[in-house]
């Protein structure tokens, strides 16, 4: 019974950091239907911001907060950066300019601060554990399950209920009729660039708050998780990434408990080779999103 | 199908003019860099004859280049060093010992063989979900090549290999693979190749099985790079797994992309160029870290600069310097202008 509380648990927990790095993600596809490679560095921003203000003094929840903010700026510098001025041009040019601006806020953070690992200040309530008939689990995992409920559901509710996420929606399933229905394509774009930054940014604070430490590097598997779990959910379906993200923490879960240890290190290959099946069987991902139309 | 032959005279020729231009010079430094640009060129080309027939940005092309290297190296390490260099090295592949050529040979061949398998289902993919996977692929090539231990000595350094690779090597190989990726280009595969990258919807329509296309382009690319890894691993003689990851994949993209994925001269071009901004921006850094006393190392200058020069090029001019037209065809127009206006 414990094991089983604990495993659900730890499925839970990593599956809701991974819903909302793959969410963060699916909203700029969705919309533009382009790959933003500058993802994980959002998780970046938030990590250093949290260690430049170690030193302040202030009370950790302001810290997390201008973390998340920080996150939210440099997602929407991303917009202004990377992808505004290419647009228009083709998907292959776009991929790469968000490529090299992650690759420019990686290296600017190496040059800047160091390439060392930053210690990042956490609350005590993170390194504490508590027991749930007879698991015992680390509360941050708690804190996780439950921030990815609130906001997996505020998500919901403004992509459903507002007009921001009724014109984001609209713009992802037919952009240029959105628009000649009085839809702003800059400030919808720029939204969802924001948007996706908020998420990087609770995500980056739960996903350091595992490490504990931040390196210019720190990005790059939350990227890859959000990749992966897109591809699984469906790259343009928003409860599809969700979904995605659960499978792949309970995919990842599994092979955590069942591998050898030997076998262990190969964990990503393995994951890799069960994202090529659910390919195989259905290439357009679990959930179909809405009929793609033109871009911009 | 002239203009082709003009435009492999050309990239051949400058070629021969790095190749004996830095023998000329006699400078060391300069022998070195022009290897190196040699073995970037039969990479980059390598992913020119995917990325630029296909039109998919594919990340995992440095990962077969790891395969190569390691593939050579493992086949090529002498059997009395392989107890050192290879501690936990399977026993049947200790006796092990063939010539450089043979192993490169075989470093592409199972290159290709790997990238057959894994990209059967991938290639059906398009767009971004194409790319993510690639990306994916990388990374889980990556993997391997960190934990395998018994053949990659994981992650620590691989020494041992000898040094096989010099710089007519190195040019030989280069003039081949920019041959091979005209000849593909020209060929019925990478015309429909091309036509689907084109318009894909318009291809398919024509009968073109786009992803058996896809997939032919793909295992030339992971050939080439195998080729490329082995000559690189031959040059370098030592090396890790983080040697093929990140950082060297955005080198190769930059250069394939500043110059212009679509054509054979776009891949030559843009790493003569990057090659040489890339050493002088090194050269910069390294003064920079010598004068400063103490005041930390500065790093990651370079990627900065050439990312920043990767995003000015994508806004001003997203095809590339040679965006759709090879030299020769270039010279060949210029030239009949001529002699209309004439």
């Amino acid at each position: 019974m414990a094991f089983a509380i604990q495993f659900v648990i730890d499925v839970l927990s990593l599956g809701g950091a991974y819903a909302l790095m793959a969410l963060g993600l699916v909203i700029i596809y969705g919309i533009l239907r382009l790959v933003n490679f500058a993802y994980g560095e959002l998780i970046m921003v938030a990590g250093y911001t949290m260690f430049l203000t170690s030193g302040s003094g202030l009370p950790w929840i302001i810290m997390a907060v201008l973390a998340v903010v920080m996150a939210i700026v440099f997602g929407i510098i991303t917009d202004y950066a990377a992808f505004r001025p290419v647009r228009a041009k083709s998907v292959t040019a776009v991929l790469i300019t968000s490529f090299a601006f992650s690759n420019l806020l990686q290296n600017a953070a190496l040059l800047f601060i160091s390439p060392r690992p930053r210690n990042v200040p956490l609350p005590e309530i993170f390194s504490e554990t508590v027991s749930i008939g007879g698991a015992i689990t680390p509360v941050r995992n708690l804190i996780t399950i439950a921030a990815s409920i609130v906001l997996l559901a505020a998500v919901a509710f403004l992509m459903r209920k507002t007009t921001l996420g009724i014109a984001m929606r609209a713009a992802a399933t037919n952009f240029t009729m959105a628009r000649m229905l009085g839809v702003p394509a800059n400030l919808i774009i720029s939204s969802a660039f924001a948007l996706s930054g908020f998420l990087a940014g609770v995500v980056g604070i739960l996903w350091i708050g595992r490490i504990g430490t931040v390196v210019p590097g720190v990005g790059m598997e939350p990227l890859l998780i959000a990749f992966i779990a897109t591809v699984i959910g469906g790259m343009r379906s928003l409860p599809g990434a969700v979904v995605g993200g659960f499978l792949l923490a309970l995919i990842d879960t599994t092979l955590n408990y069942s591998l050898s240890q030997d076998l262990l290190k190969f964990r990503d290959a393995f994951t890799f080779s069960l994202v090529i099946v659910i390919l195989l069987w259905r290439p357009e991902g679990l959930i179909k999103g809405p009929a793609s139309g033109q871009r911009t | 199908m002239k203009h082709a032959y003009l435009t492999a005279l050309i990239l051949i020729a400058v070629i021969l003019i790095i190749g004996v231009g830095s023998q000329l010079l006699g400078i060391r430094l300069y022998d070195r860099i022009a290897t190196n640009l040699l073995i970037s060129l039969v990479l980059v080309v390598g992913l020119q004859t995917f990325m630029g027939n296909s039109g998919l940005l594919s990340f995992a092309h440095i990962g077969f280049m790891g395969l190569g290297a390691y593939t050579s190296a493992v086949l090529t390490i002498p059997a009395q060093m392989k107890g050192m260099a290879l501690p936990d090295l399977y026993d049947f592949m200790k006796v092990v010992e063939v010539s450089p050529l043979v192993a490169m040979l075989a470093a592409g061949i199972l290159a290709a063989v790997v990238a057959a398998v894994v990209a059967y289902p991938l290639m059906r993919l398009s767009d971004a979900a194409s790319v993510i996977t690639s990306f994916a692929l990388l990374v889980v090539l990556y993997t391997i090549m960190n934990n395998w231990s018994a053949f990659t000595n994981g992650p620590r350094t691989l020494f041992g290999l000898p040094k096989t690779t010099d710089m007519p090597i190195a040019a030989i190989v280069a003039a081949i693979v920019v041959v091979v990726a005209l000849l593909f280009k020209e060929s019925r595969t990478g015309k429909l190749l091309r036509a689907s990258r084109e318009d894909e919807v318009a291809a398919a329509a024509l009968g073109a099985n786009i992803p058996h296309l896809r997939w032919r382009a793909f295992i030339l690319a992971a050939f080439i790079a195998g080729i490329g890894g082995a000559l690189w691993g031959h040059f370098i003689t030592s090396f890790a797994p983080k040697a093929f990851y990140l950082k060297e994949t955005f080198l190769i993209v930059t250069m394939l992309v500043i110059g212009g994925a679509n054509t054979v001269t776009g891949a030559v071009a843009g790493t003569v160029l990057i090659t040489i901004a890339y050493e002088g921006l090194r050269s910069t850094e390294g003064a920079i870290n010598a004068t400063s006393f103490g005041a930390g190392q500065v790093i990651g200058l370079t990627e900065i600069v050439l990312a920043l020069a990767m995003i000015a090029v994508m806004i001003l001019k997203p095809g590339g310097l040679f965006p759709n037209r090879e030299i020769g065809h270039i010279i060949t127009r210029a030239r009949r202008k001529k002699e209309t206006t004439a």
